[in-house]
C-alpha cells in the first residue's frame, strides 16, 4: 500500500485542473501583453483567473498579484513593507518564531540592512498571543507578519485578532496564509488583512505559481525588474496555464472546504488518537486549534530521519523536523519555539492528509508507526538510558 | 535517492546490531542533543576483536555507518581498528552526502572509544 501523508509538502494535482492547464497550454499560447488575438485571449484568461483569486479571497482583482509562489509572494510583501516604512522612518518589524524560512530569512536580511526585528514566542501550544503582539507594536513598527496557519504544527494564529490590532495601530499587516489557503476559510476584508501570501501547490494547484493579495493604498515594490507585467509590480511573462490552473484548484478547494474540513479532522483525530497510545509521544502544537489535516508527534529516543526512512520502506511518505531531515546541524526552529529540547525535537514525525487519504490508510500508519519507533527505540542508547533512569523523560 | 544502496542496505539490515552483556570494551560517542550517539561494545581475545556490536541513537547514515565499521573491525587486531577511519567507512558505504559525513567521523570515533575502554580496562597503555 503505498500511503501518501506529506500534503503540506505538496499537493497532487487533480485530473479537472490537469485538464484544464492542458487545454490552456494549448489553445492560449498567446503572450498576454501582446495586442493581437492570441495575446488578448490570453490577457483575458489571466484576468479571469485574477477575478476568480480575488473573490475566493474576499478581494478586488486589482488588489491580487501573481507571484512564482509563496516564498516570493513573502518576500516582496515584506521588503515592501520595510521598503516603505523606512521612507516614513519606520524600521521596526515584528514577526513570530514560528514563521516560514522565506519570512524569516527576509527579516534575516532586513536586519543586517539597519531594520530592526522583534520576533514572538508561541509558548507550548505553537500560538502567538494577541496582547504580545500589542506590547510589541512601537511608533516606528513597519510591518508586523504572523502565518495564517503553521507548516509545520499546523496551529492556527489569531489573524483577524491580530489584524484589528494593526489596522487600529496603522501597521501594514502581512500574513502567510501558504498552508491555510483553501484548507480554512480566508477572507481579507473580515481578517483585517493588508497583505497575503498563498502558493498554488498546496492546494491542489501547479507548482511555481502563488499569489499576494496587497490592500489597495499599500506599498507595493517588484522584486523583479524588467517588463510592466503585474501593474508594473511584477516583471515577467505571466505563467498563464500555472495561474488558470491555481484558480481553478483554489476554487475547488474553497468550494469543497467545509465537507474536506469534517473529513480530514475525521481522520487527523484517529490518527492522533491511535499514535498517542505509543508511551512517551506527544502531539506537537494545540490539539483543537490547528489545521484539519495536521498531525505533529515527537518520539522520545528516536531521530527522525530514521523513522521516515523506514516508513518509506513501508510506503508512507512523511516528514520530519529533526535536523537530519532538514540537512540542517539544528532541528526544526518551530519545536524548538514550543520549548522543546533539541533530542526531543530530533525524534518528530509530520503526517498532513488530505480528502484523498482514507481511514484504512490512517489505521496502517498507527501500525507501522508503532513498530518502527518500538524497532528504533530497542537499538537506541537514548531510550536505554531514559528506560533505567539514568536520563529523565521529558514527555 | 539521498543514499547510495549500500547504506540503505546497512540501514535495512544492520550487522552486528545490540547490545552486548559482558563486553570488553564500551565506547559512546556523540550526544542526544545534536541528534547522534553511537554506543558501540567490543569483546577481545588475544589482541583480536572477536566479537562486535552496536546500538545507534541517530539518522539513517548514523545507523549504516556503526554497521558498516562493526562489520570492518570484526575478527581483526585491536591496533587495525584504532587504523580505522571515518573515510575507509564513507567510502565502504559507496560515500554519504557532504553533509552526513560526520556519521562516519563518528562511527571511527566509537570504535576508538571502545578500544580505549578495553585498554583501560586491561591497564594497557595506549599508543600515542
Amino acid at each position: 500500500m503505498k500511503i501518501y501523508a506529506d500534503h503540506a509538502a505538496t499537493t497532487k494535482m487533480s485530473k479537472a485542473v490537469i485538464a484544464l492547464m492542458t487545454e490552456c497550454m494549448e489553445n492560449i499560447y498567446g503572450n498576454p501583453s501582446s495586442l493581437h488575438g492570441p495575446g488578448q485571449r490570453a490577457a483575458e484568461v489571466l484576468a479571469q483567473a485574477r477575478e476568480k483569486v480575488a473573490v475566493l479571497l474576499g478581494a478586488e482583482p486589482g488588489e491580487i498579484f501573481f507571484t512564482s509562489g509563496g516564498s516570493e509572494a513573502d518576500n516582496q510583501a515584506i521588503r515592501s513593507a520595510a521598503l516603505s516604512g523606512k521612507r516614513k522612518g519606520k524600521t521596526h518589524l515584528i514577526s513570530t518564531e514560528i514563521e516560514h524560512h522565506a519570512v524569516l530569512h527576509t527579516l534575516k536580511k532586513l536586519e543586517g540592512e539597519g531594520f530592526e526585528v522583534t520576533l514572538l514566542p508561541v509558548y507550548e501550544d505553537g500560538i502567538v498571543r494577541v496582547e504580545d503582539v500589542k506590547a510589541a507594536i512601537r511608533e516606528d513598527t513597519a510591518l508586523v507578519s504572523v502565518m495564517a496557519a503553521n507548516n509545520e504544527i499546523g496551529t492556527i494564529q489569531p489573524i483577524k485578532e491580530i489584524g484589528a490590532l494593526c489596522r487600529e495601530a496603522g501597521v501594514i499587516f502581512h500574513t502567510d496564509a501558504v498552508q491555510a489557503a483553501g484548507h480554512i476559510r480566508i477572507d481579507v476584508t473580515k481578517m483585517n488583512v493588508d497583505m497575503l501570501s498563498l502558493s498554488a501547490h498546496k492546494f491542489g494547484g501547479p507548482k511555481g505559481v502563488g499569489a499576494l493579495y496587497v490592500k489597495k493604498g499599500n506599498p507595493l515594490f517588484s522584486l523583479i525588474e524588467g517588463g510592466a507585467q503585474e501593474r508594473g509590480r511584477r516583471a515577467g511573462t505571466e505563467n498563464v496555464p500555472g495561474i488558470v490552473g491555481m484558480a481553478e484548484a483554489f476554487s475547488l478547494a474553497v468550494e469543497k472546504l467545509e465537507e474536506h474540513k469534517a473529513y480530514e479532522s475525521g481522520l487527523r483525530d484517529a490518527l492522533i488518537a491511535g499514535l498517542s497510545k505509543i508511551p512517551h509521544a506527544r502531539l506537537n502544537g494545540d490539539r483543537i486549534r490547528r489545521l484539519p489535516g495536521n498531525v505533529n508527534f515527537c518520539f522520545e529516543g528516536i531521530e527522525g530521519e530514521a523513522l521516515l526512512l523506514l516508513l518509506n520502506e513501508k510506503g508512507i511518505a512523511a516528514s520530519s523536523g529533526s535536523a537530519c531531515a532538514s540537512g540542517s546541524l539544528n532541528p526544526s526552529h518551530v519545536l524548538l519555539a514550543l520549548g522543546l529540547p533539541h533530542e526531543v525535537a530530533h525524534g518528530s514525525l509530520r503526517l498532513t492528509l488530505s480528502a484523498e487519504n482514507r481511514m484504512e490508510e490512517v489505521e496502517v500508519m498507527i501500525k507501522e508507526i508503532t513498530g518502527a519507533v518500538e524497532y528504533l527505540r530497542g537499538i537506541s542508547p537514548v531510550w536505554e538510558e531514559l528506560e533505567k533512569g539514568e536520563r529523565d523523560h521529558v514527555i | 535517492m539521498l543514499y547510495s544502496e549500500k547504506v540503505m542496505d546497512h540501514f535495512r539490515h544492520p550487522r552486528n546490531l545490540g547490545k552486548m552483556e559482558d563486553a570488553d570494551g564500551i565506547g559512546e560517542v556523540g550526544n542526544a542533543k545534536c541528534g547522534d550517539i553511537m554506543k558501540m561494545y567490543i569483546r577481545v581475545e588475544n589482541d583480536i576483536i572477536t566479537d562486535v556490536s552496536f546500538c545507534t541513537f541517530g539518522c539513517g547514515s548514523a545507523i549504516a555507518s556503526s554497521s558498516m565499521a562493526t562489520e570492518m573491525i570484526k575478527g581483526k587486531p585491536v591496533k587495525e581498528a584504532l587504523a580505522l577511519t571515518n573515510k575507509a567507512v564513507a567510502e565502504a558505504l559507496d560515500g554519504l552526502p557532504a553533509h552526513k559525513m560526520h556519521c562516519s567521523v563518528l562511527a571511527e570515533e566509537a570504535v576508538r572509544a571502545a578500544v580505549k575502554d578495553y585498554y583501560d580496562k586491561n591497564g594497557i597503555a595506549q599508543e600515542p
